[in-house]
Formats: structure tokens, sequence, C-alpha cells
């Protein structure tokens, strides 16, 4: 409820009027924007949670299991066998747009994926590192997926924060703001109309007055 | 390339230089910190953490929030999961809507 520190004009009306109409428009555009961002995120976030749950289940398994032969086995040969992987890990990075915030998309490379040549010897590792590492090597695609899924929706959660903080702005600041600049301007403008009308009239009969005479 | 990289404790992250990962093997959350800066420069995109290390550093971690890579993704370590992970979905969810609206469902599927 704060007027703004403007001239009573006309022309300044005129201004705030169109500055008013602009920022409707702005404030329904990002309530739009919000929305929308709102519903993908919803769903981003509700697959986030189930991906994170499966992950961490399965990633706990498949440490658990390396640690047991880390336990088996000498560390050293153990840091050996590990030294030089057959496999790596290539990734395509992407970009997406959702609602104008960029987001990666990351996806494995399957090439990467199928070779499950063992880079070790066998008679120095113990047979568990084998059940360990390919449990590793399938729980690797998910937590890539959720490393995209994740990041998108912290990404997105930010930008509609930011979002909501300028459509309550708009709505509950500027605009209301803009309303009653507009109407104290309409008010003196009709108060300064009325009084030259009196004004007006008053010289009147003081002429009709004086002529009388 | 873009690449994946992994920061926790030794025995954690041998396990995924067996996938050929990056693993940064760290022992305090210092050099840890030192680490996250070191790879995001390296253009890495995604950084496991575990949860335990991902706690003591969490405003580096907040500062790469915002930026679109490298997305720096907290993990359970061999001990199991700590709940940090979600917590951090949680967070997410809570600062979108206002109110944690997942909360009841993950309840369940967790």
């Amino acid at each position: 409820m704060a007027l703004m520190n403007v001239n009573p004009t006309r022309m300044e009306m005129t201004r705030l009027k169109r500055r008013l109409k602009t920022a409707a428009r702005g404030h329904k555009l990002l309530k739009d924007k919000r929305d929308e961002m709102m519903r993908r995120f919803v769903l981003l976030a509700r697959e986030n949670a189930r991906l994170r749950v499966e992950v961490e289940q399965a990633l706990s398994g498949a440490l658990g299991e390396f640690a047991l032969c880390s336990g088996v086995m000498d560390p050293a040969m153990l840091e050996e066998a590990v030294l030089y992987p057959a496999r790596t890990v290539d990734l395509k990075i992407g970009k997406a747009n959702i609602m104008s915030v960029d987001v990666p998309v990351i996806e494995v490379d399957d090439a990467s994926l199928q070779d499950t040549q063992l880079s070790y010897g066998l008679a120095e590792t113990s047979a568990q590192l084998d059940g360990a590492i390919e449990g590793l090597a399938n729980v690797l695609p998910q937590m890539i997926k959720l490393a995209e899924i994740e990041k998108t929706c912290n990404l997105l959660a930010d930008e509609i924060e930011k979002t909501r903080r300028r459509v309550n702005a708009l709505e509950h600041v500027m605009i209301p703001d803009l309303q009653d600049t507009i109407r104290f301007i309409t008010m003196k403008l009709d108060e300064n109309e009325r009084g030259s009308l009196t004004r007006l009239m008053k010289v009147k009969d003081m002429i009709a007055a004086r002529d009388n005479n | 390339m873009p690449k994946v990289a992994a920061i926790g404790s030794k025995d954690v992250v041998l396990a995924f230089k067996a996938l050929g990962i990056t693993a940064a093997s760290v022992s305090s959350p210092d050099e840890a910190r030192q680490k996250i800066h070191e790879l995001a420069k390296q253009q890495y995109a995604v950084i496991f953490i575990t949860e335990d290390l991902a706690e003591s550093v969490s405003e580096t971690i907040s500062r790469y929030k915002t930026e679109t890579l490298p997305a720096i993704i907290p993990i359970p370590g061999a001990s199991g999961s700590s709940g940090l992970g979600m917590k951090h979905v949680r967070a997410n969810v809570e600062k979108a809507v206002g109110a944690d609206i997942l909360f009841n469902n993950s309840k369940e599927e967790g």
C-alpha cells in the first residue's frame, strides 16, 4: 500500500497504466511458467525419490560385497587388480531445455558397458571380486540416470523458487502499488477539476454581481 | 570427454575404480573440498561422493548446485545409507513446492 512518488499529471497516469498492463501480462505469463514447471518437477521428483531408493539399496549391497573381498584378499593385490580397469565409462552429455532451464542429459555409452572382460589374473583374486564388480557395473547405468534426474530436480527447484518470488512480488507489491497510484492520480485530477470549476463559478458570480451594480 | 569421478574413503572408491571411474580417495573434508573443485574444473560431468563426506563438505556441494554441470551426487558408503541423499531430494521438493508432498510416498517405498 505504498504510493509511488510521482507527479499527479495525466501523462504520468498514462505511463503508469501502460506499466500496469505490462505487469499484469508478465504476472500471468510467470504464473503459467510456474505452474508448468511445478507439474514437471513433481513428476521428476517422484522419479528421483524412487530411483534413489533403488540405487541406494543396490549400491549398498554391491559395496558390501566389495568390502568382503577386501577382507579376504591382500590389500595390495586388490589394489593391483583394479589398477588398470578393462571397462571405461563413456558418457554422452547433452543439454535439454525445460521451461528455459538448461538441464543436462547424461547418457552412458552402451558400448562401454558391454565389455565384461576381467582385467586381472584369476589366481590372486577372490571369486567374490568378480561378482562384486559385476554387481557394481549393473548399478552404474542407474546411478548415472539418478545423477541426471537429481541434477535436473536441483536446477528446477531453484528456478521454481525464483519464479515464485517473482510472481508473488508482482501480485502482492507491484500490481497493487500501480493500481493505488493510478487511483491516487485520478482522484487528484478530479479534485483539481472540481476546484477549477468552483473557481470559475465563483468568478462568474462576481462578474454578474459587478455588472448588476 | 566428459567423465565420471568418485570421491570417498579408499576402500569405497577402489570399487569404483574397477569400473573405470576416476577414483579420488581422500581422508579429510579439506582434501575432499579441494578435490571437488579440481574435478569440476576438469569438466567432470558426474561426481559421486560418499554420504559421510558429503555431509562435511555440504557448502561446497551447494555451490555447484545451481550450475548445469557437474552433478554432485551423494551415495551410500559400504556401511549403508544414512538417508542424507533422500534428505536432499526432500529439501528440493520443499524448496520448490513449499511443502513436503513426497514425504508420505517415499516413506511407503523406503
